[in-house]
C-alpha cells in the first residue's frame, strides 16, 4: 500500500534540460509575530548531471535551501522546479512520491534505522516506491555492491563503523536510481580520512551513473574538489561558479 | 498491507521487552473478558440445562392469580378457593392439551428407622409426578394411582435418605415413621444429584392424598402438568385457566408458570451477571488501551528523526498514520490472542480437571475479546499515529 509514484507525463520531463530550476525563491518563516525571512531571492539552475557545493556560515540559509531543493519544503514566494515540476504546485502525497522518485538523500547523521539491517535499511524507499519485497531485496544489495558493502549485508548499523554507516545510507539514496543525490554535511560525523573516501564515492557515483549530487556543506576542503559552489550569505546568493581561493 | 504488518513487526520486536510489558495490559484485559464472562456464560448453560432436565413442557399452577410472570412463592393475598384433588381430577378429565397432571403437597418432616432419623422434605404427589419431573425409580415401584385412591401409607425414597436410615441394606419393603404415621418403602429413586443447591436424592414421596391426611391440609400447595408439545403451551395454559375458571365461578384465581418462563427469569438473572462481570473486565481492558496509547506516544515523540527520514525517503502521511496505527493495533490483537489463549488454556484445563465447574468459553466471548482488542488497537493508536502524521518532515529531520 506504499504510496506509488502518481502518474507523472514521463519521458518529456526527464528529457527536460535542467535538472533543477530556482528562481526568485524567498523562504519566510514566522517566529513568534515577526516575519523571519531565510532566503530573499535565489536564482539558479542546476543541469543533469551537474557536480555541485552549496556553501555558506551557519544561518546562511543553506539548510533552507537544501530543504526547498529536496522538496521537504515549499517557497514562500517564487519557484523551484525539480525535473520540471513546480514544486510549489504539489500536494504532500505528490511531493513525497517527487522525492521518492528523483532524489537520494543522504545525511550527515546516516540517519539509518536502528535495529534493521543493511540490506532492509537500504530498501526502505523501495517500499514507499510500491516495489514488491523480493525485488526490493535484490535491488537493496546491488546497491550494496555499488558502495562495496555487500558482506555488510546483514549487519545492523550498530555493528558498522561511521564510514560503513554512510556508505550504508548512500546505497539507500541510489537505490532508487534518482536524478538528484542531495548531501547533508554527509562527511561532518567522519574522521578526515574516511570523509575522502565518502567524498571519492560521490564523485564515482557522479561519473559512473551521470547522477547529480549537490552536497551541502561548510567543510572548504570540500567544496574545492567541486565543479562548481554556491555561495550563500545572509539568504543571498554571493557566488555561483567555480570553487575560488577564499571560500 | 502485509508490508506495514511486516514493518510493524520489525519495530516491535526491535524493542522487545517494551513491546511486551505495553502488551502486558491488553493480555491481562483480554485474559479479565474471557475468563469472567466464561463464568457468566457458564453458569447460563448450567442452569439452562438444568431447568431443562426437570421436564419438559412443564406447567405448574398455583393457587391465587398473579399479573406477573417470574419467579417466587406461591402468590400472597386473597386465595379465595385453593387448589384441590378435584381440580386436579377435572383437569386429567378435560385438559385435551395436558400431558399427565399430578398434586403436589408439600411438607417436612422427620423419617425415623428405628434409631436413625433424617430430616427430609417430603412430598405428596400423584402417579404422573415421576414421568413429568424425570424422576423413575430403580428399585420398586413409584406412588401409584390406586395408592392414591386407597390413601396407602407407602413410600418412595431418595438415594440419601435410604443411605442415612439403612447404611447398605435394602431399605425395600421396610416400615418407616413418617411424622406419627407409618409407611412401607415401596420403591427407590434412582441417582440425581444435587441441582441448583437442592439435594434431588434427599427427597421423600408419598401419595398426595395420604400427604393431606398427615399434614392435615385438605388443599394442594400446587399442581404439575405438562403441554403435550411446545407449539402448544400457551394454549394448554388458557386451557387450565378456563377449566379450573369454570369451578369457581368464572373467576381465574390461578396462576400458570411454564418451564420456560423459569428459564427465561433466571436467563434474565445470569445475562445481568454475566453483562456487570463484562463491564468490571472491560475496565482492565480499556486500561490496557491507555497504557498502549501512552507507549505510542512516547514511541513518536523518540522516533521523530525516523519519521523526517521516511519522509524524506518518500513516504506520504497517510504510509506514517498506517504505520503507527499498525504498530498499535499489532500489540493489541497480538496481545488480544496472547489473552485468549491464556484464557482458553484455563478454561481447558478447568473443564479436564473439574468437570462440574460451569465454565465455558464460547466462540461469541473469543469474538467479542478479539474484537474488542483490535477496537482496543485502533481507539489508542489513532492519536498517536496522527500526531505523527501531522509532522512537519524538516522540523522532524531537525528533531534532535
Amino acid at each position: 500500500m506504499a504510496t506509488a509514484a502518481p502518474a507523472f507525463a514521463p519521458l518529456a520531463r526527464e528529457e527536460h534540460e535542467a535538472l533543477i530550476e530556482v528562481s526568485g525563491l524567498e523562504r519566510t518563516f514566522m517566529v513568534g509575530d515577526e516575519p523571519l525571512t531565510v532566503l530573499r531571492g535565489i536564482d539558479f539552475t542546476i543541469p543533469r548531471g551537474a557536480y555541485v557545493a552549496i556553501i555558506g556560515p551557519s544561518g546562511s540559509g543553506k539548510s533552507t535551501l537544501m530543504y526547498q531543493l529536496g522538496c521537504l519544503d515549499t517557497p514562500s514566494a517564487g519557484t523551484v522546479r525539480l525535473a520540471g515540476y513546480d514544486v510549489g504546485s504539489l500536494d504532500d502525497a505528490e511531493l513525497a512520491a517527487l522525492r521518492n522518485r528523483f532524489i537520494g538523500f543522504v545525511f550527515q547523521a546516516f540517519n539509518l534505522l536502528p535495529r534493521t539491517t543493511a540490506v532492509d535499511n537500504v530498501a526502505l524507499p523501495l517500499r514507499y516506491a510500491g516495489v514488491g519485497l523480493r525485488e526490493r531485496r535484490r535491488r537493496a544489495r546491488e546497491a550494496l555492491g555499488r558502495v562495496a558493502l555487500s558482506h555488510r549485508e546483514d549487519h545492523t548499523p550498530e555493528r558498522l563503523s561511521g564510514g560503513e554507516r554512510q556508505r550504508v545510507a548512500i546505497a539507500r539514496a541510489i537505490v532508487t536510481e534518482p536524478a538528484l543525490l542531495l548531501c547533508d554535511e554527509p562527511t561532518g560525523n567522519l574522521d578526515q580520512k574516511v570523509g575522502r573516501e565518502i567524498v571519492e564515492l560521490f564523485e564515482r557515483l557522479n561519473d559512473e551513473l551521470g547522477v547529480t549530487v549537490i552536497i551541502v556543506t561548510h567543510d572548504p576542503s570540500l567544496a574545492r574538489r567541486v565543479r562548481r559552489v554556491i555561495k550563500l550569505v545572509d539568504g543571498r546568493l554571493v557566488h555561483d561558479g567555480p570553487p575560488t581561493a577564499d571560500l | 498491507m502485509l508490508d506495514h504488518i511486516l514493518s510493524a513487526l520489525q519495530a516491535l520486536t526491535a524493542n522487545k521487552v517494551r513491546s511486551a510489558l505495553t502488551m502486558l495490559g491488553v493480555i491481562i484485559g483480554v485474559l479479565a473478558v474471557t475468563l469472567l464472562v466464561s463464568v457468566g456464560d457458564g453458569a447460563r448453560a448450567y442452569i439452562d440445562k438444568t431447568l431443562s432436565g426437570i421436564g419438559t413442557n412443564l406447567l405448574i399452577v398455583q393457587p391465587g392469580r398473579r399479573e406477573t410472570r417470574g419467579l417466587g412463592g406461591p402468590p400472597t393475598g386473597n386465595i379465595s378457593r385453593p387448589l384441590t384433588m378435584d381440580d386436579v381430577t377435572a383437569l386429567k378429565r378435560q385438559g385435551t392439551l395436558l400431558r399427565d397432571v399430578s398434586p403436589i403437597v408439600a411438607g417436612g418432616g422427620a423419617i425415623r428407622f428405628e434409631n436413625r432419623q433424617r430430616d427430609s422434605t417430603v412430598f405428596g404427589v400423584g402417579a404422573g409426578f415421576g414421568d413429568l419431573r424425570n424422576m423413575h425409580v430403580d428399585v420398586g415401584s413409584f406412588i401409584r394411582e390406586e395408592d392414591l385412591t386407597a390413601r396407602r401409607r407407602v413410600a418412595v425414597v431418595g438415594r440419601t435418605v435410604a443411605k442415612a436410615l439403612f447404611g447398605n441394606d435394602s431399605p425395600l419393603g421396610r416400615t418407616v415413621r413418617i411424622s406419627d404415621g407409618r409407611f412401607r418403602i415401596v420403591g427407590i429413586l434412582e441417582k440425581k444429584g444435587t441441582s441448583l443447591g437442592f439435594d434431588l436424592d434427599d427427597l421423600v414421596f408419598i401419595p398426595a392424598t395420604t400427604a393431606s391426611d398427615l399434614f392435615h391440609q385438605d388443599f394442594l400447595s400446587q399442581i404439575l402438568t405438562a403441554a403435550r408439545n411446545k407449539a402448544e403451551v400457551q394454549q394448554a395454559i388458557l386451557q387450565i385457566e378456563e377449566i379450573l375458571a369454570r369451578r369457581r365461578n368464572g373467576e381465574n384465581e390461578v396462576t400458570v408458570q411454564s418451564q420456560d418462563d423459569l428459564i427465561g427469569v433466571l436467563g434474565t438473572v445470569t445475562s445481568a451477571m454475566t453483562a456487570a462481570l463484562l463491564a468490571i473486565a472491560s475496565v482492565s481492558l480499556l486500561v490496557g488501551g491507555i497504557g498502549i496509547m501512552n507507549i505510542m506516544l512516547v514511541s513518536v515523540r523518540e522516533r521523530t528523526r525516523e519519521i523526517g527520514v521516511r519522509r524524506a525517503l518518500g513516504a506520504t502521511r497517510h504510509d506514517i498514520l498506517l504505520q503507527f496505527l499498525i504498530e498499535a493495533l499489532v500489540l493489541a490483537t497480538v496481545g488480544g490472542l496472547i489473552g485468549l489463549g491464556i484464557g482458553g488454556g484455563l478454561i481447558a484445563a478447568v473443564n479436564s480437571a473439574a468437570p462440574d465447574v460451569p465454565l465455558k468459553l464460547s466462540p461469541w466471548i473469543a469474538t467479542i475479546a478479539f474484537g474488542a482488542s483490535f477496537a482496543v488497537g485502533i481507539a489508542s493508536g489513532v492519536v498517536p499515529a496522527r500526531r505523527a502524521a501531522e509532522l512537519d518532515p524538516v522540523d522532524a529531520l531537525r528533531y534532535e
